[in-house]
């Protein structure tokens, strides 16, 4: 079991996965979002090989309709 | 315009015919793709936000394809907001083009215009198609316009306000100015006010909640199309003179019936 914090919550995992084993996991459409990994971009070209760790910090961003704020 | 005379302007050396920027705020998502129709927009402004899971509707989905996606760096408070929200942008939609927003007052959701001239320095560098939102201000203008933008977008009025052109004579001098398009972005309301900034040289028109909030959104869009093409238009025309003094007949003064 690993603990996680994604988008700001806490998220609990049975064991490591990878960045885009998570986004399948929970329903993510990994073409429509950004992820950010400890502060730092994922590039999608990595998301197969880069794996969620204990106490990673994770931001999974999206567009949303916006013209100005 | 006659068809085969095309009247375009680049953007970071990508071509558009049309000068219509929509925004895609406070719309239904069953909406979008028949204002983006209607306005005949080839640029539509996106927000980036935490992403819901379980596999919910996508604004990617509404909007047509071959649009071209104007990431917005909304909520960023000062410039390393900007950037990191620009640079995460640019892995969803594989494009470099972004709008710089950078928004620290909370009542009039006025931009920082020294905190976008440093964004705009640091991702021009980066190969970004800059778009930076600002106050019209001329020394903040040129200051963006050295560090690499692609344009400037100044403000007619406060965003979702609707007021229409409260800074005309500032936008005005920036369109003399700055050797840049200027894309007036926020505030305009009607179609009457993206007409009057398009007369003035504008070289396109951001609008978005003009069009959300009306009460056939389709129709307004087409209705803005028309209005910043005419616009144009009359810009291109040469605008007739104004007589300050008196006044000009426009039929001749001679041979009146009473004569």
């Amino acid at each position: 079991m690993i603990t996680l914090t994604v988008n700001g919550k806490k998220r609990e995992l049975d064991a490591e996965m990878t960045v885009q084993e998570f986004l399948l996991s929970q329903q993510y459409h990994p073409g429509q979002v950004a992820v950010e990994l400890n502060e730092a971009i994922i590039a999608k070209s990595d998301y197969e090989t880069v794996s969620l760790k204990q106490g990673d910090v994770l931001e999974v961003l999206t567009f949303m309709g916006g013209g100005c704020r | 315009m006659s068809e085969n005379k095309k009247d375009s302007f680049m953007l970071g050396g990508h071509e558009f015919t049309s000068r219509f920027i929509l925004g895609s705020g406070k719309y239904s998502l069953e909406l979008i793709d028949a204002a983006v129709k209607e306005a005949k927009a080839q640029i539509v402004t996106l927000a980036l936000r935490r992403a819901n899971e379980g596999g919910v509707a996508n604004i990617l989905d509404y909007i047509p394809k071959g649009v071209t996606l104007l990431p917005n760096t909304s909520g960023a408070r000062n410039a390393d907001e900007a950037v990191r929200i620009a640079r995460l942008s640019r892995e969803i939609c594989q494009s470099d083009f972004v709008k710089i927003e950078v928004i620290h007052d909370s009542k009039y959701l006025l931009p920082d215009n020294y905190e976008t001239a440093k964004a705009v320095e640091i991702l021009a560098k980066e190969g970004f198609v800059v778009m930076p939102y600002m106050y019209p201000d001329l020394n903040a203008a040129r200051d963006m316009a050295n560090a690499g933008a692609a344009c400037i977008m100044p403000l007619a009025a406060p965003i979702g306000s609707n007021k229409g052109v409260c800074t005309k004579e500032f936008i005005q001098i920036l369109i003399d100015e700055i050797d840049l398009p200027i894309i007036v972005d926020a505030g305009i309301g009607r179609p009457s006010q993206a007409c009057e900034v398009m007369e003035m040289g504008a070289a396109a028109v951001m609008a978005n909640t003009g069009i959300a909030t009306a009460g056939n959104i389709p129709m307004m869009a087409a209705a803005f199309r028309q209005a910043i093409e005419a616009g144009r238009e009359a810009y291109l025309s040469g605008l007739g003179r104004v007589k300050e003094k008196g006044a000009s007949a426009s039929s001749p003064l001679t041979g009146f019936l009473n004569e």
